[in-house]
């Protein structure tokens, strides 16, 4: 306000204006790459999307001979996954039980642990730390699986059959540990953004009510911030349930409904291990190739519900995020 | 609630006349025997809130400096100034808000009710319990508008459901919006419109029986008729409450305060009653900015 319009010297252009409609007559080129652009843009999108949907009919296809000459009764409520035997036995039961099981109970792990680590990067340790730990934290994501599996087979079997004396260390308990330390990267970093995207006026607002900190995170921060807690949530079961490498080395791989049921310490076999060990054996035409594409659809259409309800529970979070 | 209805109707504005029979004053009434005596008399009450040469620094740089003024119980005290000035940094210091920023460090001595608020043993809860706060964006929790208001009582230990609802329904009506939500009070606090709002969030800090009401520019995001009521409602809370206002908005300092404070580069520049402020101020400083000369 003090001196600036001392020396003043800006002006509208002199010469006429440029067209403003983009037309090919007027402007050629803007025409061509914008039109190149959008194409492009297009293009890329769209095959994204045509790849998905291209996998989901190519695994329905081929599941379809199977469901159509089998009965899809047996297929869901049978134990019995004969599938070698004369005549073949296809009951997936235990096995979709399976991957279930190991998936939930490793959310049993990883969901407490998972919101807790993101309420204290949020609310308790401060920016600079949670600036280092968290990329730390994301690194977990980037292990590749094997390694993962490497570890359960090598270290927390034995470690686990020498401490509890269970018959096997390849089992439940095994399978569910790894795939909640595999699950925590996505539940954390998901959770976090979302409890830190609260900004400061609810905490302050709770903070002048004469809060303390805990009453702070337990009543107002966790509340508001729990469509994204329940996306990360289910984000962190996708991962879990579609995880293949480290169940398929870990869990034992016995088509078996554990027995109490919450007996961790037997041995479960789920459908991602199934589908990637049997089918290098199963003939091309066969019932059992069916069989497997027919656990594939199943998977698929888990995990695609999974998406949508986290869909939703983000757009939530995004919607209540905007209000406030 | 009976003996805080008293309270909340005091015959006369002296401070000897309120009884505190209540427990959420305890740091602070402990501490007032220590307050130098105050010659009590009409017009020459004992300051409730007392800065003497109280500083804050955010790192290295100062947020406000050398900060000297007292604040009287039942009325309304303006803070005035240009935009970073420090306004808003002085009045989060009463009740320590500005504690959530990192690397925030007092100096001098900020007393309310003669405690030191940044001495090491203050109970930062019952402080804030006895200084309420409305920020300058209303910011409801997503929770419905019943428990918004509910949330300080029962921060305190409030269990009982008939209770809860006599303070809901009193600080609601103390903050003239009750007539419009009275059939609605499990809404969500976010369906209300901003004045609304904002005059829930006041009603929320009314619910948590403040003595002193800091506002930190609460209608900048109003329109004139939500400020209008706001500034109506400010003028009935005085004769109850301690209001320290920070403002952008000169006509509103003039219209609600008894005192105004102008505030420049971080620096308290004058501070006096209103009228003096606007019509006679002893510094140019002030004079250029309240005539809009300068800022």
């Amino acid at each position: 306000m003090n001196d600036s319009n001392a020396a003043f010297t800006l002006a509208p252009a002199a010469d006429s204006p440029r067209p403003l409609a983009l037309t090919p007559g007027q402007d050629l080129r803007g025409y061509l790459s914008a039109l190149l652009g959008r194409a492009v843009l297009f293009f890329i999108t769209f095959s994204s999307v045509l790849a998905v949907l291209l996998i989901l009919v190519f695994v329905v296809i081929r599941s379809v001979g199977f469901l159509s000459g089998s009965s899809i009764v047996e297929f869901l409520a049978s134990q019995n996954w004969r599938p070698t035997a004369e005549p073949p036995v296809f009951g997936a039961l235990a096995i979709i039980v399976g991957s279930l099981y190991v998936s939930f109970a490793a959310l049993v792990f990883a969901v407490p642990l998972g919101i807790l680590a993101a309420v204290f990067l949020s609310d308790i340790v401060s920016w600079k730390v949670r600036n280092v730990v968290k990329p730390i934290v994301e690194i977990l994501a980037a292990i590749p699986s094997v390694a993962y599996g490497f570890f359960a087979v090598l270290v927390l079997a034995p470690w686990l059959q020498k401490q509890f004396g269970f018959s096997t260390g390849t089992n439940a308990l095994n399978a569910s540990l790894i795939l909640a330390i595999m699950a925590l990267p996505t539940i954390i970093s998901v959770a976090e953004d979302s409890i830190s995207a609260l900004g400061r006026e609810l905490r302050e607002a709770s903070y002048s009510c004469g809060a303390t900190r805990l009453e702070t995170i337990v009543r107002v921060v966790i509340p508001a911030a729990h469509s994204g807690i329940i996306a990360a949530v289910v984000l962190g079961m996708m991962r879990a349930i579609g995880e293949t490498m480290v169940v398929w080395m870990a869990s034992g791989n016995a088509p078996q409904i554990p027995h109490p049921w919450w007996d961790l310490a037997q041995s479960v076999r789920t459908l991602t291990a199934t589908i990637a060990g049997e089918m290098g054996e199963a003939p091309e035409t066969s019932l059992h190739r069916g069989a497997l594409f027919a656990m594939g659809v199943l998977l698929l259409l888990m995990t695609l519900g999974m998406n949508l309800v986290s869909e939703y529970f983000l757009a939530r979070a995004k919607k209540a995020g905007g209000r406030t | 609630m009976p003996e805080e209805k008293k309270e909340d109707m005091p015959t006369s504005v002296l401070r000897d006349d309120r009884k505190k029979p209540n427990v959420r004053t305890t740091i602070v009434t402990i501490d007032r025997k220590e307050t130098p005596a105050q010659p009590v008399g009409d017009g020459c009450e004992a300051a409730i809130i007392r800065s003497e040469n109280f500083s804050l620094y955010y790192g290295s740089k100062a947020g406000v400096k050398n900060i000297t003024m007292d604040i009287y119980p039942y009325s309304v005290t303006a803070i005035i100034g240009p935009s970073g000035c420090g306004k808003s940094t002085f009045l989060r210091s009463i009740n320590r808000m500005n504690d959530l920023i990192p690397h925030v460090r007092a100096e001098g001595r900020l007393l309310v009710d003669g405690h030191d608020v940044y001495e090491k043993r203050t109970n930062l809860v019952h402080l804030r319990q006895q200084v309420g706060m409305v920020f300058q964006k209303p910011n409801p929790f997503p929770k419905s508008i019943f428990d918004n208001v509910a949330y300080g009582p029962s921060l305190q230990g409030v269990r009982n459901k008939g209770e809860l609802q006599n303070v809901v329904e009193q600080s609601l009506r103390a903050a003239a919006l009750w007539e419009e939500v009275k059939n609605d009070l499990k809404k969500s606090a976010l369906a209300l419109s901003g004045g609304q709002q904002q005059r829930l969030c006041i009603a929320r800090a009314l619910a948590t029986k403040p003595r002193v009401l800091l506002m930190d520019e609460p209608c900048s995001a109003l329109d004139p008729i939500a400020t209008g009521r706001i500034e109506d409602l400010m003028g009935q809370l005085q004769r109850t409450y301690t209001i320290v206002i920070v403002t952008h908005n000169m006509q509103q300092a003039a219209r609600v305060s008894e005192r105004a404070a102008f505030f420049c580069l971080g620096e308290l520049i004058e501070y006096d009653e209103t009228a003096r402020i606007f019509s006679n101020p002893a510094q140019k400083a002030t004079e250029d900015y309240v005539t809009g000369r300068f800022g």
